[in-house]
């Protein structure tokens, strides 16, 4: 069952040098329990199409169009109060940076229980009671006495934890993890994981997680989007996009990731160039100035034509390559990876 | 928190006797058969000179004139013949009376003026501060802050003359300036005050308006008020209980100085308003060389300016969790 369902998803800022287009054209559904991995580099359009979704922008400057449907509800234009009704309670979201996210006044038990509060109406008794029972939920022991401190008392995986505590609270139907564990070192990374994931099989939840780490990706998402320059530039199951990749750009991402049991000697191949300029962006297919296989496409369609994602099921990419190609250099790429 | 304030104290005792003993000095900057031609004016002949100067203790070393300064304020002395009751900060030069009792008698003047003022530039000076934020680039935020510019661009001097002249002399609107205890008539007290009041805070609710309106904008742009956002509260309690709570440190702090200051006697307010305060005393004893009232007054505004600071600490404490009081 489709929870979430994006449609040509735009969102442009305006701003003294131009109009920024941070997503143009962006589309993807998301089914009930479902876990989608949206990657990319900085300035993808990730986090600002997510912020879109739950109305978080900054009105004055940005204009969004196309739609964004979550269980039969239009969020494109819906109105703030209908946006409140619904963040952190049908939709929740959860960042990067957990010291910085939290507010450092209130304790982690008030925190919790005011949004529990706001969503139900409950008493403060009875939301506190739910703070304390989602503090342990997460895995933060002795949550009586945890839920009475502040932020600043609570170590970065804890305060991971507590921000997961209010984002699921109400019980919301999608979260939107952005980066979640960017700011946490590896062996907390791993907990934070796993956590979700349990949560998620408990309570069902639809996940967006915004990353850019492959290895988190592949630990996660049942389907990945690849993102460049403001578009999905490959679609698929976590298997198709990871095994067999069809964009230069995501062989270029996976070729960027060391590997262990690697040889130490064989140097990491990062993508070449900078990401484009969203205000002016190159003709045709965006990456076409980083890409080493433009020349194998006929005409100079990669200058001229924008690749679009195609088929509009299943896995997909936006390239011009032809398949018999694609899967040729799939291959010599894959193997320099061993 | 005990052990904090304990401390605090001390140090607030320490500076205070500094500033008493700097003040002291004060006295021998002038030389002292002046101090003591001052007290008798022009029936000063040498030997009633030599005779006050032995009456005051002048005649003794400095130090020793200090001690017996500082016992004053804690035990009280004899100064000539009369007991000079603790806390003694000696007799006036010119009305002959116990500074403290003078400086007592003047302070509700100031305080009714001062705490009036900051009640009303509370109000004024935050609320528009937060609506500008609010509307941030928006027709009232500009309204507002085109309003502290020009209020926190004007002067007492400038506005007490003009308000006067409007609503006392023109007008009859308002009562002339005047004082009346609160506990005799809280209505006459607040007719009194008014005005003053209106041009002590209109200035200062210019400042507090940008003040609260650039912290509010600062804390605006933190991260966790996305996440209060995401969290779907309603706006008011994302400004009001976020927001605000984040701005308010730097509001105490310059509140605290404020206090302290106004306290400490608003010169030229209470000048403009004929109002008898702990200013125009500090004024009148300045002019009329009456040091011992110089000292008191002094006394009294150094310690309104300490009180002043710990409390500001305190209130620290209480906004923000992570400051914690043991320093």
């Amino acid at each position: 069952m489709t929870i979430l369902s994006v449609r040509d998803l735009k969102v442009h800022f305006s701003t003294e040098d131009g109009v920024v287009k941070a997503v143009d054209g962006l589309s993807f559904d998301l089914a009930k329990g479902k876990t989608l991995g949206i990657v990319g580099e900085s300035g993808s359009g990730k986090s600002v199409s997510n912020l879109a979704i739950l109305g978080l922008h900054n009105p004055k400057t940005t204009t969004i169009g196309g739609e964004i449907r979550f269980n039969d509800q239009q969020l494109v234009g819906a109105s703030e109060k209908a946006m409140q009704k619904l963040r952190g309670n049908g939709i929740s979201m959860i960042f990067q940076d957990p010291l910085t996210s939290l507010s450092p006044y209130y304790t982690v038990g008030e925190q919790i229980a005011e949004t529990y509060r706001r969503h139900t109406g409950a008493t403060k008794k009875k939301a506190w009671a739910r703070a304390v029972e989602m503090l342990k939920k997460v895995g933060i022991p002795q949550p009586e006495r945890r839920a009475k401190q502040y932020p600043h008392e609570f170590s970065g995986g804890m305060r991971q934890r507590a921000m997961i505590a209010i984002a699921l609270c109400c019980d919301p139907a999608l979260l939107i993890a952005d980066e979640p564990t960017t700011a946490l070192d590896v062996t907390v990374q791993a907990q934070i994981l796993d956590l979700l994931r349990e949560l998620q099989s408990e309570f069902e939840t639809a996940i967006i997680l915004i990353t850019h780490d492959m290895g988190v990706v592949a630990q996660m998402a049942d389907d990945v989007l690849v993102m460049y320059a403001g578009r999905a530039v490959e679609r698929g199951t976590v298997r198709e996009v990871l095994k067999t990749p069809e964009h230069p750009y995501s062989w270029g991402l996976l070729s960027s990731i060391p590997h262990l049991g690697g040889d130490v000697d064989v140097p990491l191949v990062p993508v070449r160039g900078t990401p484009p300029s969203l205000i002016d962006p190159p003709t045709g297919c965006p990456f076409n100035p980083r890409c080493d296989y433009r020349d194998r496409v006929p005409d100079s369609r990669c200058t001229t034509e924008r690749p679009l994602l195609a088929p509009a099921d299943g896995h997909g990419s936006a390239c011009h390559l032809a398949a018999a190609d694609k899967k040729l250099i799939r291959t010599d790429e894959l193997q320099r990876l061993g | 928190m005990l052990a904090f304030l304990v401390r605090r104290v001390i140090g607030a005792l320490l500076i205070l006797l500094v500033i008493s003993a700097i003040t002291f000095l004060l006295f021998f900057a002038v030389p002292g058969n002046e101090v003591a031609a001052l007290s008798c004016g022009k029936s000063c002949t040498p030997a009633l000179i030599d005779e006050i100067k032995r009456g005051l203790g002048l005649d003794q070393p400095i130090w020793q004139q200090y001690l017996t300064y500082l016992g004053g304020i804690f035990g009280g002395r004899m100064i000539g013949d009369k007991m000079c009751e603790a806390p003694c900060f000696g007799y006036s030069f010119v009305n002959r009376q116990p500074v403290f009792d003078t400086v007592v008698d003047r302070l509700p003047v100031t305080l009714s003026l001062a705490i009036g003022a900051v009640v009303l530039f509370l109000i004024f000076g935050v609320g528009l501060g937060m609506l500008a934020a609010l509307r941030k680039g928006k027709a009232a935020d500009k309204i507002a802050m085109g309003f502290a510019l020009v209020g926190g661009s004007m002067q007492i001097y400038v506005l007490a003359p003009f308000f006067l002249y409007i609503f006392v002399y023109s007008s009859d609107l308002l009562p002339r300036p005047h004082y009346v205890s609160f506990f005799d008539s809280p209505l006459d007290w607040a007719g009194g005050l008014i005005l003053p009041w209106i041009c002590l805070a209109l200035i200062h609710t210019a400042y507090y308006a940008r003040l609260t309106r650039s912290s509010m904008v600062d804390v605006l742009n933190e991260d966790f008020i996305r996440t209060v956002r995401a969290k779907g509260l309603s706006t008011r309690e994302v400004y009001v209980k976020h927001a605000f709570r984040g701005a308010m440190t730097p509001i105490a702090t310059i509140l605290g100085l404020d206090i302290a200051t106004l306290f400490a006697g608003a010169i030229i307010t209470e000048t403009s308003f004929s109002l008898v305060g702990v200013g125009q005393l500090a004024v009148n004893s300045v002019l009329a060389s009456d040091l011992p009232m110089m000292m008191g007054v002094v006394m009294l505004a150094s310690s309104a300016v300490v009180v002043a600071n710990i409390i500001v600490d305190v209130v620290y404490a209480a906004i923000d969790p992570r400051i914690k009081v043991t320093a």
